[in-house]
C-alpha cells in the first residue's frame, strides 16, 4: 500500500468512527460541511447582491448558455431544449391529459362551501381569475410567503374547510384552473422592499438552491445552473428559468397531475437529502426565490411532463 | 545500466503483478460502477461500453494517463471536492454512498480499462 493509498485509508476510516449510524446525525454532519462548501456556487451570485441584480445575473447565465431561446421558450422547460423530447411531448399536448382537471378545477372553484356558503372567489383579487402569475406572494400581516396553494388553503380554513394535500389531488384540479386562466401572463412576483422580512425569505430560499444537499452533495444549482442542457443518464437537465411557469403538471411518471412542490421534493428525495413537506416555509421561499428568478416568463400550466 | 535494467525489471513485474489481479475483482468493480444504486457513474461519464452515459463528466478512459497512480485515481472518487470544490461529482467515500473496498474494486476495472 502507497502511503498515500494508507492516508486515504486512514481518513476513510476516521470518517467512520467519527460519524455515527444513525442516518439523521450523519445528515446533519453533511450539511455542516455542504455550508461550508455552499458559499463556492455563490461566486458568481454574489450572497447580498439586491434581488434584482441576482435576476439580471441569473437570466444572463442562461442566455450565454442558449443564445437561441427566448425568455418565453423556458415556460417549456427541458422541451426547450431538447428537440427529440419535444417532439413527444407536442404529440401528448394535441389531447393533454390535463384538460380533465381544468373542467374538474373550474366545478370545485365555483361550488360554494358547505359550511359558510362563500367561494374561493371571494378570498382571492379579480375573483382568483388571471391572477396566477402574482403568486407567490409577500404576506405583509402574516410575515409569511403565500404561495397560491397556500392561499386556497387558508382560503378553505377562513370557510371552516379542512385543508387539501399540497402534493396532488382536488388542490392540482383548482390550481389547474387558476393557472388556465392566467395563462400567457408574464411572471410577475414583488420583494416588497418596506419590509425587510420578505427579504430575508427570498434570501432563505436562495440559499437553499445553492446549498448543497443530501448525501450525494448536489446544490439544485448544480444541476439546474452549472449542468443545465448537458446530459445526466439520458435526461438533458433543464434550465431553472421558468421553472415555476408550468404548474401544475401531469407527469407520465406519476400519471397523475401534481404540484411544483411535488417536483421539488422528488429531486431532493433523488439526491438522497431530506425533503421539507410540500408548502413547508422553506419550499415556500424556494418557489418565491424561482419565481422571482423566473419573471417574465409567462405561465403556461397547467402542462404535461415526462 | 544495470541497476536500470533491474529497476525497469520491477517495475514489469509490479505491473505484471497488477495485469494478474482477479478478474472477478475488475467484473465486480464494472457492476458496482455501472449499478444505479451503487457507482451510477454513467450518470456523468461515457464508461466502456456502457449504456446511454451522461456527459457531465469526461469519458473515463486513459485514466492511466491522467493520474500518476490508483492511489491517485481513488483520491478523485473518495471525494472529488478535495480538488474542485464546485465539481458536481459527489464525494463517494467521504459521504460513504460506497465503502472503501466498493471504491477499491471501482479503482482496479478503471485502471484495467485502455
Ligand atoms: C441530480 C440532478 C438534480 C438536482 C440536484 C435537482 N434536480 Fe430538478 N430535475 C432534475 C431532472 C433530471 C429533472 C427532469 C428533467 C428536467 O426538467 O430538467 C428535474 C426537473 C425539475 C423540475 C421540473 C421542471 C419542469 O419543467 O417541469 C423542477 C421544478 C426542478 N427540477 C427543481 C429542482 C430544485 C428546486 C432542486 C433543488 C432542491 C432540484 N431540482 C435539484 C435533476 C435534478
Ligand atoms: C453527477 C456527476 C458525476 C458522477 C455521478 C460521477 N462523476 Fe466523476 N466527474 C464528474 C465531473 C464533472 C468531473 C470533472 C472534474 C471535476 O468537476 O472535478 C469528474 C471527474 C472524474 C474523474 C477524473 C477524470 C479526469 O480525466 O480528470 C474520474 C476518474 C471520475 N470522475 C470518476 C468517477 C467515478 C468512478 C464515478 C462513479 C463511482 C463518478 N466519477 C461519478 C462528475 C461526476
Amino acid at each position: 500500500m502507497s502511503s498515500n493509498e494508507g492516508r486515504v485509508r486512514c481518513a476513510y476510516l476516521y470518517e467512520v468512527l467519527t460519524l455515527t449510524k444513525d442516518l439523521k446525525k450523519v445528515r446533519t454532519a453533511y450539511s455542516t460541511k455542504s455550508v461550508l462548501l455552499a458559499g463556492l456556487l455563490f461566486v458568481a451570485f454574489p450572497l447580498h447582491a439586491a434581488p434584482s441584480q441576482d435576476r439580471q445575473q441569473f437570466q444572463e447565465h442562461y442566455r450565454r448558455l442558449f443564445p437561441q431561446l427566448r425568455l418565453s421558450d423556458y415556460a417549456n422547460g427541458v422541451y426547450a431544449i431538447d428537440p427529440v423530447a419535444r417532439e413527444s411531448w407536442q404529440a401528448i399536448e394535441e389531447f393533454p391529459p390535463y384538460e380533465e382537471a381544468i373542467e374538474q378545477g373550474e366545478k370545485l372553484f365555483n361550488m360554494p362551501f358547505p359550511q359558510t356558503g362563500g367561494r374561493y372567489a371571494d378570498c382571492f383579487p379579480e375573483k382568483g381569475i388571471g391572477i396566477a402569475h402574482r403568486y407567490p406572494q409577500w404576506d405583509k400581516d402574516k410575515g409569511e410567503v403565500v404561495t397560491l396553494a397556500q392561499a386556497l388553503n387558508d382560503c378553505r380554513e377562513r370557510s371552516r374547510e379542512k385543508p387539501l394535500d399540497a402534493e396532488k389531488g382536488e388542490i392540482t384540479f383548482l390550481l389547474a384552473y387558476m393557472a388556465y386562466t392566467s395563462r400567457d401572463q408574464a411572471i410577475e412576483i414583488t420583494i416588497p422592499e418596506d419590509d425587510p422580512r420578505a427579504l430575508a425569505a427570498y434570501r432563505q430560499g436562495k440559499n437553499f438552491y445553492y446549498e448543497r444537499h443530501g448525501q450525494l452533495n448536489f446544490a439544485c444549482a448544480t444541476c439546474h445552473v452549472q449542468n443545465a442542457g448537458k446530459r445526466i443518464r439520458s435526461e438533458i437537465l433543464s434550465a431553472s428559468l421558468g421553472h415555476t411557469a408550468n404548474w401544475p403538471t401531469y407527469r407520465l411518471k406519476w400519471g397523475e397531475m401534481g404540484t411544483l412542490h411535488r417536483r421539488f421534493r422528488e429531486c431532493l428525495t433523488q439526491i438522497r437529502a431530506d425533503a421539507p413537506p410540500a408548502q413547508s416555509v422553506v419550499l415556500r421561499n424556494l418557489e418565491y426565490f424561482l419565481s422571482y428568478m423566473s419573471n417574465g416568463v409567462p405561465i403556461t400550466g397547467p402542462s404535461t411532463r415526462k | 545500466m544495470k541497476s536500470f535494467l533491474l529497476a525497469s525489471f520491477a517495475l514489469l513485474a509490479a505491473c505484471a503483478a497488477i495485469a494478474e489481479l482477479p478478474q472477478e475483482r475488475v467484473n465486480d468493480g464494472k457492476q458496482l460502477a455501472f449499478d444505479r444504486n451503487k457507482g451510477n457513474c454513467l450518470a456523468c461519464h461515457a464508461i466502456d461500453d456502457g449504456e446511454s452515459p451522461g456527459n457531465i463528466g469526461p469519458p473515463l478512459a486513459a485514466l492511466k494517463t491522467r493520474f500518476k497512480d490508483k492511489a491517485q485515481l481513488r483520491d478523485q472518487i473518495f471525494d472529488a471536492t478535495r480538488f474542485n470544490p464546485e465539481t458536481s461529482m459527489p464525494p463517494f467515500g467521504r459521504n460513504r454512498i460506497l465503502t472503501a473496498d466498493e471504491i477499491d474494486r471501482i479503482v482496479d476495472y478503471l485502471w484495467s480499462q485502455p
